[in-house]
């Protein structure tokens, strides 16, 4: 039986890199936003430029579900070279649409799903004499007939085709006439539309739709960073750039054309970091943008950032590893590599958003606690959030915030006579008071280095400074846990012992999986991490459940061993729950994970990849 | 080294300058490294140009990396920012400094392993972006801290101090320098403080990337027979392109010029080098010209010293990226943040 479903369903492109379908399916994607239906794209993609294939999907959901569903309710089947897979990917049920051009043999068709063959090809080429028009119209002409196949108002994509040309007008009537030309033909020789559709709603409200990495961008316009050092690497590499783009259109005074920020393209990642301490050091709000890699390059400087004490935001935009694993797939796999990066005793704070919303919020909220605790503090990003697009509540502000400084004495207390010592532990809280180079004639500078020093930043090896220091840091650290964004409790709808951990971007499929598992009969409490080091109302989760999960995406547990070992958790109480093929975790795959492991009798750890 | 602190009472006729500073006041702490060691004749030469142009000595910030020459910055200018960061990446963290603070003085201090062995991607980068700084290499041609390696410096040929001859060929700093576009290119010895101390002088008045390469025995691992890099034999292979002095547009200074032919140069801020010239066709303006001058030098055996190029009009880092002329760590929230009127129309075209 065909599936029936309106507005909930999940539509895959598979494409050709580089083909010029990523426009033409963005187009899709927005035109059924534009009816009203929200929506949760992903890009899953190839390390490559061309010829490699690429996919895009779409899921369709009038429960707002943001995470991935899992499965292929229709197939837009554009590459030969992965035809088999795609194919077989399609629930059965479901929809096939393909380019039938060229005959395709019986044997490659299933007969438990729909198969829509459209002549694309055949009828670009006796449209178009251009090679790259044909090519580009074609994926507009497929769009037409999809939007025919699946009720989408046709008037709706072309108001996203006169916006995206807006400037470029003589663009606009050709793709309008593509768009009728796929419209029309599939309205003449198919049913429309399929028993999968989209029916307008007024689901969208006041939402935005943006990817993370700009998200996070934006948050470091907003908060106050002047100075951007990075080197491209693949997932962070739109967040440099959407910052450059953001401050090219915020923080350029019109009337002298002066840039009120500074970017560089450093020859690595270790000049990147480098650049963002000495910024650091010298009073500017500084960042880079990478992912484990260049996190793996940057281990030194960030031992000396913590040491010596200099504020730094690093957004980290995780990707599968190790070494150079999956660059263009998801993962959570480096928060054990932040949590303890460099040699030595340290340990750093971590930020965890959960999609852009929290992207720009905690991006803005990273360089005041750089700031005020004087140290690196790392934005956990991952692909999925870092380069789709999500569909999220839009930013805010509030114009009565100010940019906290932290402890920075100026050249008017040193001259009252206030003490500087820039170890000195004055508050109690481990953080010290600093000076900016430059600020007295006299009174206030210290020599900053990697070095043991003593509470007056003089150096010496002695032990007892030493470990005055080392104690020192723990005692910030531990202050650092009243500044971290609060963990967010889910409750289950009934009392229940069972818990679950889950942190980034794992918390669209845990918001969707925790309604699966009521449907199931299970009822979970979940709690949101979104800081580390974790605050007391993560322990007294873990202590108030008989069983936590820890859903995470990697293999090796690393939320969890962090838990253990900064909380002094009994590791039989944390069980994990492990997603780490380099596709985003789903529901299905967290509810199923869980409901075997909570009823019955006692099974192998989930580490089964489901996707 | 010495490890008696100096009294801190003074002769009441000792020199002061125009900030009513004497040359104690651009001291630091006491030199913790070996006696008659080339670096602490550099660290005096610094002292001794800073006083002499009257520069404020909290507002120049003193940056290095790893290695006995990043030491130093510890023996001057104690009332200034210093920052010794890791090995061979102080010239990253020097930008960035800079990228925060335009308004500082920048002297970045460095080794030869620390510059041309494990950071020579951080200087050279640091070189090509145009840094307002000055960058001085205390090359002596060995890795002192660890006990006598040779650096990427080391002559082929020039033998360590257990006689193993160096196979490799060695780097030139000068020549890097030059080709990556320094606009002030200068060598010296730390021996020769007649020639050094006007060179820090001029590279720090100069408003762009100065680099001054000062060759500097290690009076503990190559300081020996069969070193290229020992007192005894820069002194005998020493070509001086040119002596010079260095005149402030604020404080002319009066010299003796009896000898030689004479050329002022201008710099950027309407200071000026005064260059007597020794080596007759030498033109300092001439970039390809000096590469080729030096080689030949060298062919002979010959270390050319002196300034050895100069660009009178050169442009810096924030030049090029266009940033504001108010130091970025001095904007404030007005200045940075663009409110929630922005963002609600960043928001609306997101929709």
């Amino acid at each position: 039986m065909p599936i029936e479903s309106v507005n909930d369903f999940v539509i895959r492109f598979a494409n050709v890199n580089g083909s010029g379908s990523a426009s033409a399916n963005l187009l899709f994607a927005r035109s059924v936003m534009r009816m009203g239906v929200p929506i949760a794209p992903r890009n899953i993609f190839p390390s490559n430029i061309q010829g490699l294939p690429t996919w895009y999907e779409v899921r369709i959901t009038e429960a707002g579900h943001l995470g991935a569903r899992g499965g292929v309710d229709m197939m837009v089947a554009m590459n030969p070279q992965t035809w088999d897979k795609d194919v077989a990917s399609i629930e059965s049920g479901g929809y096939l649409f393909y380019d039938s051009s060229r005959p395709i043999p019986a044997s490659k068709l299933r007969e438990d799903i729909t198969v829509i063959g459209m002549p694309l090809t055949d009828i670009c080429n006796r449209e178009y004499s251009d090679p790259r028009q044909r090519q580009l119209f074609k994926n507009i002409i497929y769009v037409g007939a999809l939007a025919a196949l699946l009720d989408i108002d046709p008037e709706e994509v072309e108001k996203l085709i006169g916006d995206q040309f807006k400037g470029k007008e003589k663009l606009i009537a050709p793709n309008f006439k593509a768009l009728r030309m796929g419209y029309d033909y599939a309205k003449t020789h198919f049913s429309c539309p399929l028993g999968i559709r989209v029916r307008r709603a007024d689901l969208i409200g006041d939402k935005i739709f943006v990817e993370g990495n700009a998200a996070a961008a934006l948050g470091a316009v907003y908060g106050g960073a002047t100075v951007c050092a990075w080197y491209p690497i693949t997932p962070s590499t739109s967040l440099a750039e959407a910052y450059e783009r953001y401050c090219g259109r915020l923080r350029v005074d019109p009337a002298t054309g002066e840039k009120k920020y500074g970017i560089v393209q450093a020859e690595d990642e270790i000049a990147a970091i480098g650049m963002v301490v000495g910024a650091g050091w010298n009073g500017a709000r500084a960042f880079t943008a990478t992912s484990g890699p260049g996190i793996s390059l940057m281990q030194e400087f960030l031992g000396l950032a913590y040491f010596a004490e200099i504020p730094a935001v690093i957004f980290d935009v995780q990707r599968g590893g190790p070494s150079t694993g999956m660059p263009t797939r998801t993962q959570q796999s480096d928060v054990l590599l932040c949590a303890y990066a460099s040699h030595g005793d340290t340990k750093h704070v971590l930020l965890f958003p959960r999609g852009p919303h929290e992207a720009f919020e905690f991006g803005a909220l990273a360089f005041d606690l750089a700031d005020r605790l004087q140290t690196p503090i790392f934005v956990m990003l991952d692909l999925d959030t870092g380069m789709n697009q999500h569909l999220c509540a839009p930013f805010e502000w509030d114009d009565k915030r100010h940019l906290d400084r932290g402890k920075v004495m100026t050249a008017e207390e040193l001259e009252a006579g206030k003490e500087f010592g820039r170890y000195l532990d004055v508050d109690g809280d481990g953080i010290p008071y600093r000076t900016y180079p430059g600020a007295h004639p006299s009174k206030g500078s210290f020599f900053t280095r990697g070095t043991s020093r003593d509470r007056y930043a003089r150096y010496t090896e002695e032990g007892g400074p030493y470990q005055d220091n080392m104690e020192r840091l723990l005692r910030k650290f531990d202050t650092a846990k009243r500044h971290v964004p609060a963990p967010v409790l889910q409750p289950a709808a009934k009392p229940t012992r069972v818990g679950v951990i889950h942190y980034g971007s794992t918390s669209f499929a845990m918001d969707e999986a925790m309604l699966l598992l009521t449907e199931r009969g299970v009822h979970v409490d979940a709690l949101r991490v979104r800081g580390f080091p974790f605050s007391h109302e993560v322990t007294d989760f873990i202590a108030a459940h008989e069983q936590v999960f820890v859903v995470e995406q990697n293999r090796d547990a690393q939320l969890r061993t962090l838990l253990m070992v900064e909380c002094g958790v009994d590791p039989a109480q944390l069980t994990p729950v492990l997603h780490y093929d380099g596709t985003p975790i789903t529901a299905r795959f967290i509810a199923t994970s869980i409901a075997s492991k909570t009823i019955g009798a006692p099974t192998p750890e989930a580490r089964k990849v489901l996707s | 080294m010495t490890y008696l602190a100096k009294p801190k009472f003074h002769h009441p006729a000792i020199e002061i300058n125009d900030l009513g500073f004497t040359h104690r006041d651009y001291e630091g702490a006491i030199s913790t490294l070996c006696a008659g060691c080339g670096h602490d004749s550099i660290s005096s030469a610094i002292m001794r140009a800073c006083f002499e142009l009257s520069l404020p000595p909290h507002r120049i910030a003193k940056l290095s990396g790893i290695g006995c020459s990043s030491k130093t910055p510890t023996y001057f200018l104690g009332q200034s920012h210093g920052f010794n960061s890791v090995h061979g990446r102080m010239p990253s963290v020097l930008t960035g400094a800079n990228l925060a603070n335009r308004d500082l003085i920048y002297l970045g201090v460095s080794g030869d392993g620390d510059s041309a062995s494990i950071g020579f991607g951080q200087f050279a980068h640091a070189i090509r972006r145009a840094v307002n700084m000055t960058y001085i290499v205390e090359n002596n041609g060995v890795y002192g801290l660890t006990k006598g390696q040779f650096s990427a410096t080391s002559d082929k040929g020039s033998k360590s101090k257990k006689g193993v001859a160096n196979a490799d060929s060695p780097i030139d700093m000068v020549a890097i320098a030059l080709q990556l576009g320094a606009t002030f290119v200068a060598r010296s010895f730390s021996g020769d403080k007649g020639q050094l101390v006007p060179l820090i002088k001029a590279a720090l008045e100069h408003k762009g990337a100065a680099f001054i390469d000062c060759i500097s025995p290690c009076i503990a691992f190559n300081n020996h027979e069969g070193s290229t890099k020992s007192f005894d034999y820069v002194r005998a292979h020493n070509a001086a392109l040119n002596s010079l002095d260095f005149l402030s547009g604020r404080a002319p200074i009066t010299a003796d010029y009896a000898e030689g032919a004479m050329q002022d140069v201008t710099l950027h801020d309407g200071s000026a080098i005064r260059l007597r010239k020794l080596a007759g066709d030498y033109d300092i303006h001439d970039r390809s010209a000096a590469l080729t001058h030096l080689h030949r030098l060298a062919d002979e055996g010959e270390i050319g010293t002196g300034l050895i190029y100069l660009d009178e009009a050169p442009s810096d880092m924030h030049a090029r990226l266009g940033t504001a002329t108010k130091p970025l760590n001095a904007l404030g929230d007005r200045d940075l943040v663009p409110g929630a009127a922005a963002l609600a129309k960043i928001n609306a075209s997101l929709r």
